[in-house]
């Protein structure tokens, strides 16, 4: 037969791997500013991410300030108004655009690679990002256009059981705010807060770089100098403080008139640099991480039909971020839902994953990494979020080897030491109109046995 | 598509790109004997391959009654064959690191997965044995039809603003099968029988109604060889040639109104337009020039709706037009927007008017025009970074019985486009006896919406 063997083709995969990955290529500007770059020569495009220690988590009082200030950022600077930046980036063939979260706010071009194209789009980029204007007129419109964002989220029940769970689980901790802001922060927000949340996060030391494209190591580097030399000194952002532990399990139930109620149940997760990291990755993916192969979306929807997706994740943030799972189901079945999803978690947690179960994630998660790295979007998101975290360069090297470490052992360990089933945040969100808040009585033993 | 993401994943892409200027240099087609058309496009910049197969088959095909068809029989997809039980499917792909799912539009149903290149002979043996071996089993079937109708209101029925586009659909067209949900109607999906799957499969699940797509680091000739291999064996289907239902002519302005909890109104307007499909040859230009009408109204931040609308009036918090080239029969040029604090839906829609004016009045400048086909020339080579993206125009113009060639003749035939052009086919659909305009008024939500959680706590 001409077709090769399957022996063959596992030999094949692992052969072409090494290929596969990046190698990160790391310097820092003269002013500081820490540069990831990997070269991709084959498209005639570069990708650029400027990110920031300046997300939500900054905000202290001013829900929402973070966001703001980035959004306004290409709003207008003393040379353009925001017609005339939208103008020129369009005439350039370049995209520019922002991500905000509760840690980074990042700032992003994608730009072609001719060189009058890419210097032009980067002198507006580097305008954009240092020299906005934060004019008032600008700063209604996007409050505006932020307060029906979260009136938006209000019409949605799984926005609003996020926000709620979040609340919960975080309490006083900065991760506990939309980083949108909240109707009551978004509407007092003055001009002068958001020049000053500019002016202090804005900064060199406080700066990293990503870009990967066609462009030489010495392209790369008098590019990201051209960009950084731009950026003020200042200070790096303060650490993020810890998050608390849980004291206490805790349930809460928001009537809401609609025909499913949205499950979130969980508790604080794990940080980046988390030595438990590989462990509850791996054991997640087994348990509600990767869809069809994991325990929640079995029990759930494959042997019961009670919802069209049943997950969960970890969040790996400066701190703890989340342990979150999840599942939408019709009202009148939201218990039975409930119990089936508490009985595989405690299940989970109590037995460790399956020995079988254990190795298809493996081989899932490693045979499955080409497809992390394969397009230029997808590296340069890595670069920021290896940057960020200060994780070793390495990493998408070693990421392989690192999963294929995890014993059940470790990960019953894991989840034994870090998820207590005894202190778990529930949060229900739905009912039907009518309903005022119910007193529900805490689901305690599942009645459903989830096998 | 079975998980998390958008049934609607494809309309709201739309065809805002173009294809590579040069797709005949790196595309490879075949064709088996038992009529399955193969298309391979080589990329070569990671050792990884998306395969995908589109059925010509969708929403659209389905009558009144029988609504959501196309869409459960894409769940059942998963759900075993005589070799392979239930669940079988994702269990291997996932051993294999395949990130694989599937989804149903109205014109057609595409089934994915993007691998390591090597395992492709997997993709294809479990591609091939579920096209004509599906075991439709009852149990299986009736955990399918309370999932899909639990992805019904989790997707419709509790979003306002889906449920307020549902409804639009359903009073723009008159007898369209544009009319209908993809996801179909609840009461349709909940009466549908595993019969009618079993006739849905039979009638258009064959190597001769599907076109198999594969882009990555392949090499074409092996992926024919694999290809024939293993679909080479199915046997073709007598495919039924779809009766044509084209939508009757519209005699007047539309309007409707609907009243649901929600927090913020909408307006919607959409005008009957031809796609690049039910143009005559002579007649596509004007699919082009709509495409372009789209772009000079909402391409980007410089568009003319976010200029003139949401920065210069402030009327709008949002506002956007869109055009779907690639729809299989007659579509919508369709206009949305939220307007903001302090304006009512009326002025908004009132603005789109005045919008639409001086479009019929005044050709677009060729500045304006410069800028954009800037933009769509760089789109060209940004939208090349993703090989699922490349392998779905290429399946969506084949399911609509257009050649991907015509990829090829895109940035050519958009480049041609005069603003005399765009100028004429405002003047000649953006009418109103072609219009159906929706407003989506809120009723009031229970005072619940607060988060702070000490409101509702539950004692335990």
């Amino acid at each position: 037969m001409k077709f090769l063997s399957l022996s063959f083709l596992v030999c094949l995969a692992w052969s072409q791997l090494a290929h596969a990955v990046p190698e990160i290529e790391h310097w820092t500007t003269e002013n500081g500013v820490r540069v990831y770059f990997v070269p991709a020569p084959d498209l005639p495009m570069v990708d650029i991410e400027v990110t920031f220690a300046a997300g939500s988590v900054r905000d202290e009082a001013a829900s929402g300030l973070a966001a703001i200030t980035l959004y306004l950022l290409n709003e207008g600077t003393p040379k353009h108004d925001a017609d005339a930046i939208a103008e020129q980036f369009a005439n350039l063939g370049a995209r520019f655009s922002v991500e905000t979260g509760r840690e980074m706010a990042t700032v992003k071009l994608r730009s072609l690679t001719e060189d009058n194209l890419l210097s032009a789009a980067v002198d507006l980029f580097t305008e954009v990002l240092t020299r906005p204007s934060f004019e008032a007129p600008a700063l209604e419109r996007l409050r505006q256009q932020t307060l029906a964002g979260l009136n938006y989220k209000q019409q949605q029940p799984s926005e609003i059981a996020s926000e709620t769970f979040s609340h919960l689980v975080f309490a006083d901790h900065p991760y506990a705010n939309d980083p949108e802001g909240s109707i009551e922060t978004v509407t007092a927000f003055t001009r002068e807060q958001v020049q000053a949340f500019h002016q202090r996060y804005y900064v060199a030391p406080n700066a990293q770089i990503a870009l990967v494209g066609a462009l030489t190591r010495e392209q790369a580097e008098a590019l990201t100098q051209k960009i950084a030399s731009q950026l003020p000194d200042g200070e790096a952002a303060a650490p993020v403080p810890p998050v608390p532990e849980l004291a206490e399990p805790k349930r809460v139930h928001i009537a809401f008139p609609s025909t499913q109620t949205h499950i979130l149940i969980g508790q604080t997760g794990m940080t980046r640099d988390d030595e438990d990291y590989f462990p509850l990755y791996v054991g997640n993916q087994v348990l509600g991480g990767s869809g069809f192969a994991s325990e929640l979306m079995h029990e759930v929807r494959e042997e019961r039909g009670l919802a069209y997706s049943a997950y969960s994740y970890i969040s790996a943030r400066k701190r703890k971020g989340a342990f979150v799972a999840g599942a939408q189901t019709r009202n009148d079945q939201t218990e039975t839902a409930l119990s089936v999803m508490l009985e595989v978690i405690k299940n989970f947690i109590e037995k460790g994953p399956d020995e079988e179960k254990l190795a298809a994630i493996k081989r899932n998660i490693t045979g499955g990494f080409p497809l992390r790295v394969d397009s230029n979007s997808k590296i340069v998101n890595y670069l920021t979020v290896i940057g960020f975290y200060g994780m070793p360069l390495d990493h998408l090297q070693k990421f392989n080897k690192r999963v294929d470490a995890v014993t059940a052992e470790m990960i019953q360990s894991a989840f034994q030491r870090r998820i207590h089933p005894d202190k778990l945040v529930i949060v229900t969100v739905g009912g039907d109109a009518q309903a005022d808040n119910k007193s529900e009585t805490a689901a305690e033993t599942p009645a459903v046995n989830a096998n | 598509m079975r998980v998390i993401h958008t049934i609607l994943l494809c309309c709201a892409l739309g065809w805002s790109g173009i294809a590579s200027a040069n797709l005949a240099d790196s595309v490879y087609e075949y064709r088996l004997d038992n009529g399955l058309k193969i298309i391979v496009k080589v990329d070569r910049r990671a050792p990884v391959a998306v395969s995908q197969i589109w059925y010509r088959v969708g929403a659209s095909y389905e009558t009144t009654g029988n609504t959501g068809l196309s869409h459960m029989l894409e769940h059942m997809m998963f759900k075993g064959t005589e070799k392979h039980g239930p669940g079988e499917f994702s269990r291997l792909m996932s051993e294999n690191g395949a990130s694989e799912n599937a989804f149903t539009g109205v014109d057609y149903t595409s089934y994915f997965q993007q691998l390591e290149s090597s395992r492709l002979a997997l993709s294809f043996e479990l591609e091939a044995d579920r096209m004509r071996n599906l075991n439709l089993l009852q149990e299986e079937f009736d955990k399918e039809q309370q999932v899909v109708l639990e992805e019904r209101r989790n997707r419709t029925d509790d979003d306002p603003m889906s449920a307020f586009s549902e409804r639009f659909r359903a009073t723009a067209y008159v007898n369209s099968p544009y009319r209908n949900p993809i996801i179909g109607w609840q009461t349709d999906i909940e009466q549908l029988t595993l019969a009618d799957l079993t006739q849905w499969y039979q009638q258009w699940y064959a190597p001769n109604n599907a076109t198999l797509v594969v882009v990555g680091d392949v090499d074409p000739e092996q992926v024919y060889e694999l290809a024939k291999h293993y679909f080479g064996v199915l046997k073709p289907s007598p495919v039924t040639v779809l009766k044509p239902r084209p939508e009757v002519p519209q005699l007047g302005t539309k309007r409707l109104q609907v009243k649901l909890p929600a927090k913020l109104p909408v307006l919607k307007m959409g005008y009957k337009v031809p796609s690049l499909a039910t143009a005559k040859p002579e007649d596509r230009w004007e699919t082009y020039a709509l495409e372009i009408l789209a772009e000079v109204l909402d391409g980007d931040d410089s568009a003319r709706l976010s200029k003139h609308l949401i920065r210069g009036e402030e009327l709008a918090v949002s506002a956007g037009a869109g055009y779907d080239i690639t729809a299989r029969l007659t579509t919508l040029f369709s206009f949305s927007g939220i307007p903001a604090e302090g304006h009512t839906v009326a002025e908004l829609e009132h603005a789109f008017y005045t919008e639409i004016e001086q479009l019929k009045a005044t050709p677009v400048t060729p500045e304006e025009l410069t800028r954009i086909k800037n933009q769509l020339r760089a789109n060209e080579v940004y939208e090349s970074d993703s090989m699922f993206y490349q392998g779905m125009r290429i399946g969506m113009m084949e399911t609509i019985g257009l050649e991907w060639e015509l990829l090829d003749a895109y940035l050519d035939n958009i480049s041609a486009v005069t603003p005399e052009q765009i100028q004429a086919v405002a003047q000649k659909y953006l009418r109103d006896e072609y219009l159906t305009v929706g407003v989506l008024e809120p009723l009031p939500l229970p005072q619940t919406a607060s988060v702070n959680p000490a409101d509702h706590m539950v004692t335990e």
